[in-house]
């Protein structure tokens, strides 16, 4: 039956993506195969397949920008926001559904029509609230900006999971004799993994990539410089040094496409369960 | 007394529970926001950071003469409304093109997806090398005039470098909206549709879109609300330049206090970029919405 429905029709829709999808990657592909290249290769002819593979780029670049620390400071943030976040919003999720009060529905809507201010609107006032709390140039300084901008949509993600969990269970847990807490840590929260692997993707992919907030939290402090940061040393507005550049540019993605391929599937779905519920 | 301590451990849970997420909320974004209210009328320079001296209208009035903001602005309406109609044409039929059962659909998905996983600011130096040498050397082999514009050189096709390079990024991300929103139309009514001799063009414009509305709406916000805001692309790809002639108004702003350090008129400009987004993006939604029915 399916082989049937395998027509020419079909076939030369079938070549079209394909070739749309070579055209979608060939940036990728330029950069790849330069990237190997010394530096007076790639001005003579970007478009050719290397001769010969200079590896030296990468350990240069992997000197230059220290990528073990960079990758290390770009992992920690992550972590850090995205553990916080997941679980600061689900409970406050959980209390906004479980209990509304008129404060609460108040703080929800609060936290839903914050999802409309940009970044830009706020960052110079953030950095003068952040320079008075003194939490420019920490690791935890960061971290508490990406709870705070990480908040309303995962809030309202949770918000709208934990509506469709059945109060049931919690009731039953409550009769057994277990407290608030307990329900929720043990009952609600493993519940909630769906919605929580959405969470954690979006803002693992948006955190991990994030440029701005770093350039104005950590700008000062070199030890806290996160890849993306690390990476733009090379680039100006006439880059000279293409050869250091690319490598370093492959290094910068490595690790989020790694984390993409890996978990697609889930990434996908979650995007897909963000956007729905967004 | 019993009433009393339950109405303690109520107090007790609301704080333990919302309390964190309302600190760093209220800190982090709710703080700035409403600071932006004084700073926007005083004259601060974010370096003396005591020293904001209350200035009235005098940065409305400036804005108001300020070419460089309203050019920016026109941009960015510009850069919105070709960027939003060109990545959701595309997505879509992306997402009708990966609907058919193509053998390679999978990796298809994955391929157009994968620009979005990459940050904007390293997608901007990925496409500054395509650009710049990548282009060139292919106009050098092939003649063909397109590889050899000057393409970050000139106004005009800055403008379209941004928007290449946007769409390339977004559009898999909304192909992914749509696909799920597509597989969601119950086939019966596609069948039904076709049996009443509808032709592709009817079945798409009277089944396929009031069906997948919510989705339309959804796409339509993301991108426009991601294009009025682009920051990161600008910055590595354009600088803004030449000159200031692709200078979107994230990046105005950003350039006015962090560059001129002129933090009070960055910060009036910032709201004047509040107003903006959010009459755009309300009044989107509000007209899509009321395209949506339900199947």
């Amino acid at each position: 039956m399916k082989v049937s429905t395998y027509k020419s029709n079909t076939f030369i829709l079938e070549i079209f993506a394909v070739l749309l999808a070579v055209l979608f990657l060939a940036p990728f592909y330029l950069v790849l195969t330069n990237s190997v290249k010394t530096l007076k290769e790639i001005l003579l002819d970007a478009a050719s397949f290397p001769q010969l593979f200079h590896w030296s780029n990468y350990s240069d670049v992997w000197k230059v920008i220290d990528f073990p620390q960079a990758f290390m400071n770009s992992l920690q943030i992550t972590a850090f926001s995205v553990v916080f976040i997941v679980l600061f919003s689900s409970m406050a999720a959980y209390q906004i559904v479980r209990r509304p009060s008129k404060f609460n529905s108040f703080v929800f809507l609060l936290l839903i029509s914050a999802m409309i201010i940009p970044f830009q609107s706020l960052m110079l006032q953030l950095v003068r609230v952040t320079s008075l709390l003194e939490l420019r140039g920490e690791l935890y300084g960061i971290v508490a900006c990406y709870l705070g901008f990480g908040m309303p949509l995962s809030v309202f993600l949770f918000h709208g999971f934990i509506k469709t969990v059945p109060l049931e269970l919690e009731e039953a847990a409550r009769v057994d004799g277990s407290n608030p807490y307990g329900v929720f840590f043990r009952i609600v929260f493993p519940l909630l993994m769906p919605i929580m692997v959405t969470v954690v993707i979006l803002n693992t992919l948006w955190i991990w990539n994030d440029y701005l907030l770093p350039v104005l939290i950590i700008g000062g402090n070199k030890d806290l410089t996160t890849l993306p940061l690390a990476v733009t040393k090379f680039f100006g507005q006439y880059t000279k040094k293409w050869d250091l550049a690319l490598a370093g540019l492959i290094m910068a993605i490595t690790p989020i496409l790694l984390f993409f391929l890996i978990l697609q599937k889930y990434i996908v779905e979650g995007v897909t369960a963000g956007s729905v519920k967004g | 007394m019993r009433h009393a301590l339950g109405i303690q451990k109520g107090w007790g849970q609301q704080i333990v529970f919302l309390g964190p997420c309302l600190i760093f909320f209220l800190t982090i974004v709710i703080t700035p926001f409403v600071l932006g209210f004084y700073y926007s009328s005083t004259n601060w320079n974010g370096l003396d950071l005591d020293k904001a001296v209350w200035t009235g209208s005098a940065n409305w009035s400036r804005i108001l003469h300020d070419e460089n903001f309203w050019n920016s602005l026109y941009f960015t309406l510009r850069f919105t409304v070709v960027s939003v109609v060109i990545a959701n044409i595309l997505a879509l039929l992306l997402a009708f093109v990966l609907m058919a059962s193509l053998k390679t659909k999978k990796v298809l998905r994955t391929v157009f997806f994968m620009p979005n996983v990459i940050g904007g600011i390293l997608l901007g130096y990925i496409w500054q090398f395509i650009f710049t040498k990548g282009f060139a050397t292919i106009g050098d082999l092939t003649n063909i005039p397109f590889f050899t514009l000057p393409w970050l050189g000139t106004p005009n096709t800055g403008f379209w470098g941004l928007i290449i390079v946007f769409v390339w990024q977004t559009a898999g991300y909304m192909m992914v909206i749509y696909i799920a929103s597509l597989a969601g139309i119950p086939k019966d009514l596609i069948e039904a549709a076709k049996i009443d001799g509808a032709r592709p063009y009817q079945l798409f414009k009277s089944v396929y879109v009031p069906l997948i509305m919510p989705a339309i709406t959804i796409c339509l916000f993301l991108t426009t609300s991601n294009a009025f805001k682009m920051f990161d692309l600008n910055l590595s790809l354009t600088k803004g330049g030449p000159g200031t002639s692709t200078q979107s108004l994230a990046y105005n702003i950003y350039s006015e206090a962090l560059i001129n350090n002129r933090y009070g008129l960055g910060t009036a400009k910032a709201l004047l970029f509040f107003a903006a987004v959010s009459i755009i993006t309300v009044t989107q939604v509000i007209i899509t919405k009321r395209k949506e029915v339900s199947a």
